[in-house]
Formats: structure tokens, C-alpha cells, sequence
């Protein structure tokens, strides 16, 4: 997985992105208001030093007037009182507005993910998606804190300097104002190649990175290959093409701001020059002149700043294009509009009490014929009340174009009823799973739950009906009585021991050093693979599903746990329609029915017994199984298949 | 100075004469600087002399106009100065990073397998860019302020001094608070910044898990309640970032009061001063601009610190990775075989890895011109066994010869020289075809295209859009695994290698290729050792010596025939695999 993503080097100024992105800035029309008032406030108070300093020097000095001066003393501390705390309220506000903002596009942001397809999950691996949600919205902020406060700052002062240069005297103003369009072109010639300068740069380290990343991670192959000597002359070379990138943008940097400097210079030489002459002939008062030269040496700041705002909102667009991507991805499987509800689907916490309650004797479960092509009839009694009806209905199904990893796959499994699918990797049996709880929705063909399409379903309470134990236990980091109980509330204290109880993870829970309040996950205790495997069974048992599906697991445990865990599966599967994945074929033997899946299609349906005699690919995977057995407790996996790998229902990849 | 500094200082005298010259334009620059308020200070001197009570208006002209051509001269000047001082510094801290990012990939280069293994890709390539761009803040920008920002300080000083010392002191008594300041809120800065980002990076973690827990999030609705816990870490980060603003937004004004203050002291006291006149008005209007000047090395000091202290860390978590020794290395006298002909021997090989026995007593040998085959479970030590022979990890001495001689004690470039591998999940690289096939020489098109052929690549090749000259991809993404595999057999064999490793290589491509690529391999391979790692028993059944791994031992050896008469693990694999085409073919 590759977080490096290719660097997408947008234009600097989208105006769709712009309009968009304001739009976030709405609800907060009363923090933007403060912070502009505060801003204009401020910058009056700015302006107001040097005004102080011209009335100090021709009001006061020249005369000789000192009471005078004291009161310019006072005047100037409480310009700077005032501009303290103006600065302060803009800064507290506008930074407190941009974290509403940016908290509340974060929770957008998450709230999608936890939305979207499994689909797109397959697509974009999850650093990517954990960069959307931190640092590229971390960029954003610094666009609405520091970029769009300081471009109006900047604005203010410069048009307020202007403005007290003109009024002062209009003369003097407009011969200062000669630098103005050397300093327009300076800036523009400097952002421009700057800009250019940047992208190489930018350029240049996205190649430092994908060859760091490819060699580093292909290191044993350039060693074994001796491929040391020309792989560093190719590095050195991107490394010379990246100084060189740099050392062309510091000719911009240093070219731009000696240039400003300069041209600050020639302001204050037409101030002397011009201003000095006319004070000569008394139509400009020295202090004015020294405010002049003083306000002059302040308009060069804000335009240097504007310059170098540049890259904030070239990364903030790029930021805001990949986060706007990821919101305007569209969910695809989403809950029917006008929805069947299931009448007997309202569980609660007694629910699942009683079904942790152990019952007595089911039916013996069958299924019924499906007709159409690709149907295997087998002959029974009708289902038993417990658990649900599910049917497949020639099925068709790939991840990725026409590959198809389920080929007009139909078959009926009876409420109650207990099916293990079994074949070898690559014949599409966990796209069942994937398939059942809506991961992904079918091609063609369609999924019924006790006669009811999967699609009509409300996505919710589909997902009830199932409790779904995959290979790889995945634990959330928390104590085990979440990671039983998965944040549903509704799951008491008591259903969750009664459930730990049935399934005989009791007894490992109760050696940990808390119980049930242990930690585990990341940063908790290690469980042993079996443990984990129990602890998935509570958690299944205690939402108490109509239907268990189980992914079985592959690796090996010790036979205690193993004796365990195959116990537990039979008080899991009572009492409700099981489908499961199997691996072990032990595991399927006494299954009411076994489905045989190969190379997508389903091939051959019956009891182990019935299967047996058919002497077809049951039996082959059987005596495959069979040697592995007498070998035991080294698992061949070569045995299962060189055929592609197919999606595995685990959680750390989706495959496709 | 620390270890971690001295050791970054050979970087620097390399560059010790741009140094130098930097540092004059430096000086030159920043005295430049200093002198055009004093020119300022002339000039409104002479107006005021001027406008006192008979000003005479003709000379005035001339005058003003040299003040204001000697403004500009000095700040063209300045500019130029200012212009190469940056040019030379800033240039050179950007050679020091070439070189530093130059020898880390070399080092890197000479760093084992293993210690990839330990070692994140991310978290190498983060020192290789975030911490080298550190470390170069602190050879160039930083030195560069430092030096600038301590000369421009003790200068205006002593300028302010000649003015008026007594001004001086008045106008610089709120300093030292501005240093406190500075300091202070530095400190709680980094502080606050820290939790924030510790919060950050349990918000990631709250995402990690729950993106990659995905599946059991939907399947048991839990959507709801990772949203809360998000949230949760959302408010969190937020109530940090509070603390934090708090802070921020008082240290900014702040600073500003605290300057105001000075710019205040100036005007009260040194307008007294004017009016006594022991200050001239145009020392006054100076004045004013040499403390404008002070109050940036006042706050450039901190922020230089905190670029100082990053740079330090950032060079120290470099010289982590700079520092450690290749575990894998040439002998100090390695043995010049001549020609190395390709006899293999394991003799009594016991290897372990991370404390756990990997290989236990395995002994084998293989002469020029014969076919070593392994086979085993997965974990059975295959992999390791071959690993071994081009010294990807180091065996133990005496366990491990080539031609008779001591892996241990041959040139790496010799024995690697000598050897073909083909790993099972091969590793190309974004190149053309030609390219990756060429990876480990550098060949003609024709020899590229035959051992292309050779490898049954041919056909595919005709196939891509540029033939030979198509480009893979990163990790050869728009190739099939079969191809790939055959892309990197292809590589091996160009090498002209005297033992081929084939680690489980053709896994990917069909029975019928592989059988086809095995018969013409061999007769290329006629005098050169063939060593095959295989799960697919048609791949080995033609071996010279067929050896069973079980646990990292031998458990069976010897030919096919031998092999299936024994009926053991072999036998049972053998039969298998028969099944297994069964199933394939149905």
C-alpha cells in the first residue's frame, strides 16, 4: 500500500473550489464579521503610531510644548493597549471558527467513510483516507485562519495607508506612489516564477520519494543483482535535478526581496528628495515628512505578505479537491427508499437473553428444489421455525469487470437449516458472505431473505439478521466487554457473560487480569488465536442472529482449543440457519447440507454422504483433506489451489 | 559540542570557502542595513538646520538630491549583497543536503534484508526527506539568521550608544521582558503543540481502526458508535487546539506591546530630549528606526532556537540509521576464486533467526551442471536455505560454500556476481520491460530479447503497446503475476548467472509454460547449478537430488523415484498433486 500519493499540482485558484469552500464559512457569518470589524479597527490603530509620532514632532518638539508631549505619550500607550486587544479577540476568533469548521468537516468527512461502499474501500487504501481526514483538513485550516484574515489584513492597510498618504498631502502621496507599478511588476514577475520554481521543486521530491520507496522496499532484489553502483548514480541524479529545482527558486527569493528593498528605498529617496524641497519651501511640515517616511517603510510589509500566501492556497486547493473527491464519491448500496419491513424483526436485550438460552431438539432442516439452471435439488421436510429462509437466485457477481467470481450460483438453505460451503480458493465462497450482508450487491440475479430481496431491506436491519465470525478476529481497542458487545448498549452486562459463558470464553476472560473490563486490542493484552476465536463467538452470540456466518478459521490451535471452539459452534449453530465457510472439511461432515463450489459455479450439493458417492470434486478435495489429516498439525497449504486468490472476508484487504 | 553536532561538521568545512564568502556579503549587508538611517538621520538634519531661522533655499537642492541618490545607492547595494549572501549560504545548504541524502541512499544500500525488515519504509524515507530538511534549516537558514541577527543586534546598539546612551537604555529597558516572552510562551507553545499532536495521532488511530475493521463495523452496525468515539477525539483535538490559540493568540500582540512600548520610550523621552536639544531631530527620526531594527533579532532569537533544536533532532534520528554497521559485509581478505564453476555444499547448516531455529543439520551438495531441489511445507525453511547461499542473511562460518570455499569469505560482489535468483513475489521496477530485464547488467537489445525468449516472455512482449521498451509501472502494476515472474527469470538469466535460484518463481504461470521454460532452461543451465524451490512436483521430478524441508530438517532425499518408492511426505505431496491437476481440469 502506497500512502504516497502522485502529487497533484492543481491550478493555485479554482473558483468552484473557492465558492465551495466559502460556502463552509456561512454558518459563521457572526465570527467572520467579528474578526473583519477587528481587523479594521486594528489597522486604524496601526496607522495611528506614526500620525502620533508627525503630531509629536510639529505640534510638540518644534514649539516646545512638553505638556503636550505627555498627552502623545498616553495616546500612544493606549493605541497599544487597543491594538493588543483587538489583535487578541481576531486571533482567539477566527482561529475558534476555523476549528468549528474544521471539526465539523471532519465529522462530515468520517460520517461518509462509514457510509461508503466496501467497493471504494477496495480502491484507496486506508493511509490515503486517514490523510483526507487529518492533514489535508488541517490544510484547509490554515487557509481560513491565516491565509483569508491576512489577505484582508493586508488589504486594509494598504488601502488605509493610501488613503492617510493622500490626505496628508496628495502631492507628496503620489510621487511616493511612483514605486507602485515597479513594485506590481516586481511581485507579479516574482509569483510567477516562484510559482513555477515551486511546482519543480515539488516535482523533484515526489521523484525523491517514489525512488526512495521503490528501492527501499526492492532492496534485497538491487543488492542480489549488485545494482548498488548504477542505482545510486540514478538517485544522485534526481538529487541533482532537486538542488538544482531549489537553487533556482532561492535566485527567485533572493532576487524578490532585495528588489523590494530597493524599491522601499527609492519611496523614502522621493520623500527626501521631493518632500525635503517642499518642506524648504514650507508647504510640508518635518513631521509630516517623518510620518511619510514612516508610513512608506509599512506598505512594503503587506505586499511582501501577499506574495507568500501563494502557497497556502495552492495546497489548500489541492486539499480541498481531494476531500470534495471524497465526499462527492456516491454510496451505491444504501438502504431501500420505500423499504419491506419484516414483522418479526423487532429484537431487543430479552431477545437476546432467550437466545443465549439453550433449546432443545431442532427439526431436522432440508431445503427445497430451486428451479432454474445451476439448481441442485435435495429432497426434505420444510424448514424449522427458527432462523431465517435464504435463497440465491442465479447469481452472477464480480469485483472488477467481467471476471466473474459467481456464475449463475442458485441455492435455497431453509430456515434453521446448517450448510457448509466448501472448495478450493478462488471458487468465490466467501463473495457469499460478501454478497449476503450487502458488502457489494449482485450483477445479475437476485438474494432473498425469507422471500424478500436483500435490496428491499433496510440496510440495518438486514445486517441484524446476521452474525458474521470471520477468519481473522478483528478487535477494536477497548475492554472485552465492548469487544463482545461491539458499543451496543442495548447488550447488558448479564447477556454479555451469559453469552461469554456459552461459548466457553468464560473461563480464559475470567484469567485476565481485569475480566471482562481487560483492555485488548493495540494496546491490551494479547490473545492467543483461539481466544480471539471465542471471543468472536460471544460477540455473535451475543447479538443473537437468525443467521451465523462463519468464515472458519484456517490456522491452527492447539486441540484443547480446538475442542473448545468446535463445542461452541454447536451451541452458536443452534437454533438458527448457519452458513458455513469451511476449510477443514471435518468441520462440514455433519452439516445438513454441503455446497461444493468451483472455479465460481456451484457444482455439487448434498450430505457428506451423498457426496462421497458421487466420487466427484467432493471426494477429490476430500482425499486432498484426508492426507492432510494424517499428517496432522502441519498444514499443507499448497494443497488448497494455485488458482487465483479470490477476496478474502478479512478486514485487512478487500481484494477484488 | 555534542557528538550528534560534530559529527554533522565535516559536512559544513566541506563548504567552508561559500561559508566565508557568504559570511562577508553577510557582514557587508547587514552594515549596509545599518547605515542608510544614518544617512536618513543627515538628511532631515540638514532640513532642519534648514528650516531654521534663515533658510537658504538655493543650496538646499543639491544636497537633498545626494542624500536621496546615497538612499538608493545603499540599499542597491545592500540588495546585491543581500542577493548573493543568500545565493552563496542558501546554495550551500543545499549542496550539504545533496550530499547527506547521497550518502544515506548509499548507506542504505549497504544495509541487509533483515534490517529492512525492522525498519518501515515510511519511517525511512521520512529521515530521508523530513528530518534531512531539518537538519538543512539548521546548515544554511539557520546559521545565516544567527549570524545576521547577532550582527545587526550589536550594531544598532552601538550606533543607538553613539547617539545617545541614556535613550538607549530607556528605549531598551522592555527587551529583556521580550526574550522572557519569547522563551515563555516558546516553551508552553511546544508544549500545547506536542498534545495536539498526540491527539492527532489518536484521532488516526480512531480512523485506522475502523476503516480497517470495516467489514465487522458494518456487519454489526457499529457505524453509530465509531462516529461517537470519532467525534469524541474530534473534540479533543479541538478543546487542545483552544488551549493552544489561547496562547498563540496572546503571544503575537504581546510582542507587539512590548516593542510598542519601545517605539513609546522613544517618543516620550527622546522628544524631551529634542526639545533640550541634546538629541537632533534627525537622531530622533534614527533613533526610531534602529529600534524598529532590534525588535526582529528579539524574536528571530526564538524562532532560530526552535530551528536549532528540530535540526539537532532531526540530524540525531539520521545518524540513527547513518550510524549502524551492515551486518552483512565483504570479508577484510576475501578469496579470489578466478572463475566460479557453481558447486554448492550445506555442510551440518544450523541457522536461526530472531532466536528461533529456522534450519537445524542440513548438508547438501550439488555439483556444476546438476539440479538441487527443495521441497516442504510453507515455513518449512526452503526460502531461508536459499536466502543463505548469496549471503542475504549471513550463515554461520563454515556452513555455507561455493566451489569449496566459504561464502563468508568471498567478495559480495563475486559470489552475488555468480548467482541468478528468482524470487517467488518478484519486485520490478518502474521501467520499461527492457529495463527490469537489464536490471542487473548492462546489455544489448539482442541478449535482452533472448533471455526474454528464453523465459517465454516473448510473446507477451509482442503484445505490449512499445514492446520491450513499455513501461511496468510501480512494482510492475500493469503486468500478471505470471508475467512478472517471467520478467524477473528473464532478468536473472541475463546476468549469465553460474546457479539459478528458483524460489517457488513460477508459481504463477501455468503447468504447461513452466514445463516448457524448465526444458529450455536446462539447456542453458547444462554446466551451472540450478537450485529450485517448488510446491508443484512436475517442477522438481527431473532434479538431480530432491531434498524434503520439514521443520528446517531434511526429512527425505533423494531422486523422484526414490522419493515416491519411500512413500513418505513426499510420496503424500505427490499425490496430492496429482489430485490437484485432477481438480484444475475439471
Amino acid at each position: 500500500m502506497s500512502v504516497h500519493e502522485p502529487e497533484v499540482l492543481g491550478r493555485a485558484y479554482d473558483a468552484r473550489l473557492m465558492r465551495r469552500l466559502l460556502g463552509y464559512l456561512r454558518p459563521h457569518r457572526r465570527s467572520v464579521g467579528v474578526a473583519l470589524a477587528t481587523i479594521a479597527a486594528g489597522s486604524v490603530l496601526q496607522l495611528a503610531q506614526p500620525w502620533l509620532t508627525k503630531v509629536a514632532i510639529d505640534d510638540h518638539i518644534a514649539p516646545g510644548d512638553l505638556d503636550g508631549l505627555d498627552r502623545i505619550a498616553l495616546a500612544f500607550l493606549l493605541v497599544l493597549a487597543g491594538s493588543f486587544v483587538l489583535e487578541y479577540v481576531q486571533t482567539w476568533t477566527m482561529q475558534m471558527m476555523g476549528q468549528r469548521i474544521m471539526f465539523d468537516l471532519r465529522m462530515e468527512i468520517y460520517r461518509h467513510l462509514q457510509r461508503l461502499d466496501l467497493r471504494f474501500y477496495d480502491r484507496n487504501p486506508v493511509g490515503r483516507l486517514m490523510t483526507r481526514v487529518t492533514s489535508d483538513v488541517d490544510t484547509l485550516n490554515e487557509l481560513f485562519t491565516s491565509g483569508v484574515v491576512t489577505v484582508f489584513r493586508d488589504v486594509f492597510m494598504l488601502a488605509g495607508i493610501m488613503i492617510v498618504l493622500l490626505w496628508m498631502d496628495w502631492r507628496l502621496a503620489l510621487v511616493t506612489f511612483a514605486v507602485l507599478p515597479g513594485i506590481a511588476w516586481v511581485t507579479h514577475w516574482f509569483r510567477m516564477n516562484a510559482r513555477e520554481s515551486y511546482r519543480r521543486v515539488r516535482l523533484q521530491i515526489a521523484r525523491i520519494n517514489a525512488f526512495l520507496q521503490e528501492n527501499i522496499s526492492g532492496m534485497a532484489t538491487v543488492q542480489l543483482f549488485r545494482r548498488e553502483a548504477r542505482n545510486f548514480e540514478q538517485f544522485e541524479r534526481i538529487n541533482r535535478a532537486h538542488r538544482d529545482a531549489n537553487l533556482e527558486s532561492i535566485f527567485y527569493y533572493a532576487t524578490f526581496y532585495p528588489a523590494i528593498e530597493v524599491l522601499g528605498a527609492v519611496a523614502t529617496a522621493l520623500i527626501v528628495w521631493y518632500g525635503g524641497g517642499r518642506a524648504l519651501q514650507d508647504t510640508v511640515e518635518l513631521g509630516a515628512l517623518v510620518a511619510f517616511l514612516q508610513y512608506s517603510q509599512r506598505f512594503f510589509k503587506p505586499i511582501s505578505d501577499l506574495s507568500e500566501k501563494f502557497n497556502i492556497l495552492q495546497s489548500a486547493m489541492a486539499s480541498s479537491e481531494r476531500i470534495f473527491g471524497l465526499l462527492d464519491t456516491p454510496v451505491e448500496i444504501t438502504s431501500p427508499t420505500a423499504p419491506q419491513r419484516v414483522p418479526d424483526l423487532v429484537r431487543g436485550a430479552s431477545d437476546v437473553a432467550a437466545a443465549v438460552r439453550p433449546r432443545g431438539g431442532a427439526d431436522p432442516p432440508a431445503m427445497s428444489p430451486v428451479p432454474g439452471r445451476g439448481s441442485l435439488p435435495v429432497a426434505g421436510p420444510a424448514g424449522s421455525p427458527g432462523g431465517a429462509r435464504i435463497r440465491f437466485e442465479h447469481v452472477w457477481f464480480a469485483y472488477r469487470g467481467d471476471e466473474y467470481v459467481l456464475r449463475d450460483v442458485s441455492f435455497e438453505v431453509a430456515a434453521g437449516e446448517r450448510v457448509g460451503v466448501v472448495g478450493a480458493t478462488g471458487a468465490g465462497k466467501t463473495t457469499l458472505i460478501n454478497l449476503l450482508m450487502r458488502f457489494y450487491d449482485v450483477d445479475r440475479g437476485r438474494i432473498t431473505v425469507d422471500g424478500i430481496d436483500t435490496r428491499e431491506i433496510p440496510l440495518a436491519d438486514l445486517r441484524q439478521r446476521f452474525g458474521l465470525v470471520l477468519q481473522d478476529v478483528y478487535l477494536f481497542s477497548g475492554s472485552v466487554r465492548e469487544n463482545i458487545r461491539l458499543g451496543h448498549d442495548a447488550i447488558g452486562d448479564a447477556a454479555v457473560r451469559a453469552a461469554a459463558r456459552s461459548v466457553h470464553a468464560d473461563r480464559f476472560i475470567a484469567r485476565l487480569p481485569a475480566g471482562l473490563d481487560s483492555e485488548v486490542g493495540e494496546r491490551g493484552a494479547t490473545l492467543s488465536v483461539g481466544q480471539r476465536q471465542l471471543l468472536s463467538f460471544a460477540r455473535a452470540l451475543a447479538f443473537a442472529p437468525e443467521v451465523l456466518l462463519l468464515d472458519e478459521a484456517t490456522s491452527s490451535v492447539d486441540t484443547d482449543t480446538e475442542r473448545l471452539i468446535q463445542d461452541a459452534l454447536h451451541v452458536l449453530m443452534a437454533e438458527r440457519t448457519t452458513i458455513a465457510i469451511a476449510h477443514r472439511l471435518s468441520t462440514v461432515q455433519d452439516m445438513d447440507q454441503i455446497l461444493v463450489f468451483h472455479k465460481g459455479e456451484l457444482r455439487e450439493a448434498g450430505t457428506h454422504q451423498q457426496l462421497l458417492v458421487r466420487r466427484g470434486l467432493y471426494h477429490t478435495l476430500y482425499q486432498l483433506q484426508y492426507r492432510d489429516q494424517e499428517r496432522a498439525g502441519t498444514p499443507e497449504r499448497a494443497a488448497a489451489g494455485q488458482t487465483a486468490p479470490e477476496p478474502a472476508v478479512v478486514d485487512s484487504g478487500s481484494g477484488g | 559540542m555534542s557528538p550528534a553536532a560534530s559529527a554533522l561538521f565535516p559536512y559544513l568545512v566541506r563548504y567552508r570557502h561559500r561559508f566565508a564568502l557568504g559570511s562577508v556579503f553577510l557582514v557587508l549587508s547587514t552594515a549596509i542595513t545599518l547605515a542608510s538611517p544614518w544617512v536618513l538621520k543627515h538628511a532631515i538634519d540638514h532640513l532642519a538646520v534648514r528650516l531654521g531661522p534663515d533658510f537658504m533655499l538655493a543650496a538646499a537642492g543639491p544636497s537633498l538630491a545626494s542624500h536621496a541618490a546615497a538612499l538608493v545607492g545603499l540599499a542597491l547595494a545592500g540588495g546585491a549583497c543581500r542577493f548573493l549572501m543568500r545565493r552563496i549560504i542558501i546554495g550551500a545548504s543545499r549542496e550539504i543536503e545533496l550530499d547527506l541524502r547521497n550518502d544515506l541512499f548509499r548507506h542504505l544500500q549497504r544495509l541487509p534484508p533483515a534490517w529492512f525488515q525492522a525498519n518501515r519504509t515510511g519511517d525511512l524515507m521520512s529521515r530521508a526527506t523530513n528530518d534531512l530538511s531539518a537538519v538543512r534549516m539548521l546548515a544554511g537558514p539557520a546559521i545565516m539568521y544567527t549570524a545576521s541577527t547577532s550582527i545587526t543586534f550589536v550594531v544598532a546598539l552601538v550606533l543607538m550608544l553613539s547617539l545617545s546612551p541614556a535613550l538607549t537604555l530607556f528605549a531598551l529597558l522592555p527587551l529583556p521582558l521580550v526574550s522572557v516572552v519569547v522563551q515563555r510562551f516558546g516553551s508552553a507553545i511546544y508544549l500545547r503543540s506536542e498534545r495536539i499532536q498526540a491527539q492527532l495521532a489518536h484521532m488516526s488511530a480512531v480512523v485506522q481502526e475502523a476503516l480497517a475493521g470495516v467489514r465487522v463495523v458494518r456487519a454489526y452496525r457499529r457505524e453509530g458508535v465509531e462516529i461517537e468515539r470519532f467525534r469524541e477525539a474530534n473534540e479533543e483535538y479541538v478543546a487542545r487546539s483552544r488551549a493552544m490559540i489561547r496562547l498563540q493568540g496572546a503571544f503575537h500582540p504581546t510582542l507587539a506591546f512590548l516593542l510598542g512600548l519601545s517605539a513609546l520610550i522613544v517618543l516620550w523621552i527622546g522628544s524631551r530630549h529634542v526639545i533640550d536639544g541634546r538629541l537632533s531631530i534627525g537622531d530622533f527620526v534614527a533613533f526610531n528606526v534602529y529600534v524598529a531594527m532590534l525588535s526582529w533579532p528579539m524574536i528571530a532569537f526564538g524562532w532560530v532556537t526552535n530551528m536549532l533544536q528540530r535540526g539537532l533532532a532531526a540530524w540525531q534520528r539520521m545518524l540513527d540509521v547513518l550510524q549502524v554497521e551492515p551486518a552483512v559485509r565483504d570479508p577484510e581478505t576475501p578469496v579470489a576464486p578466478g572463475r566460479i564453476r557453481g558447486a554448492v555444499e550445506f555442510r551440518d547448516l544450523t541457522f536461526a533467526y530472531d532466536g528461533r531455529a529456522v534450519l537445524s543439520g542440513v548438508s547438501a551438495r550439488v555439483e556444476p551442471g546438476q539440479v538441487l531441489a527443495l521441497v516442504g511445507p510453507t515455513g518449512s525453511g526452503k526460502s531461508t536455505l536459499v536466502d543463505l547461499l548469496p549471503r542475504l542473511y549471513d550463515p554461520p562460518p563454515g556452513t555455507v560454500f561455493v566451489d569449496g570455499i566459504d561464502v563468508r569469505e568471498l567478495a559480495l560482489d563475486t559470489l552475488r556476481g555468480a548467482i541468478g535468483y528468482v524470487p517467488q513475489e518478484p519486485l520490478l521496477f518502474s521501467e520499461t520491460v527492457a529495463g527490469n530485464v537489464a536490471f542487473g547488467v548492462r546489455a544489448a537489445g539482442g541478449a535482452v530479447a533472448d533471455a526474454v525468449g528464453l523465459a517465454q516472455l516473448d510473446v507477451d512482449v509482442a503484445g505490449f503497446p512499445r514492446g520491450l521498451d513499455t513501461e511496468v509501472g510501480e512494482r510492475g502494476i500493469t503486468l500478471s503475476g505470471g508475467q512478472k515472474q517471467r520478467a524477473a527469470l528473464a532478468r536473472a538469466i541475463l546476468t549469465d548467472p553460474r546457479i539459478l535460484i528458483l524460489d517457488d518463481a513460477l508459481s504463477a504461470v501455468d503447468t504447461h509454460t513452466e514445463e516448457a521454460i524448465l526444458a529450455r532452461l536446462r539447456e542453458v543451465m547444462r554446466q551451472r547449478t540450478t537450485i529450485l524451490v517448488a510446491h508443484r512436483i512436475s517442477t522438481v521430478r527431473d532434479a538431480d537430488l530432491i531434498l524434503v524441508l520439514d521443520d528446517g530438517r531434511v526429512v527425505e532425499r533423494g531422486t523422484h523415484a526414490e522419493l515416491v518408492a519411500l512413500d513418505g511426505l513426499y510420496a503424500g505431496l505427490h499425490h496430492k498433486q496429482l489430485l490437484q491437476e485432477a481438480l484444475e481440469e475439471s
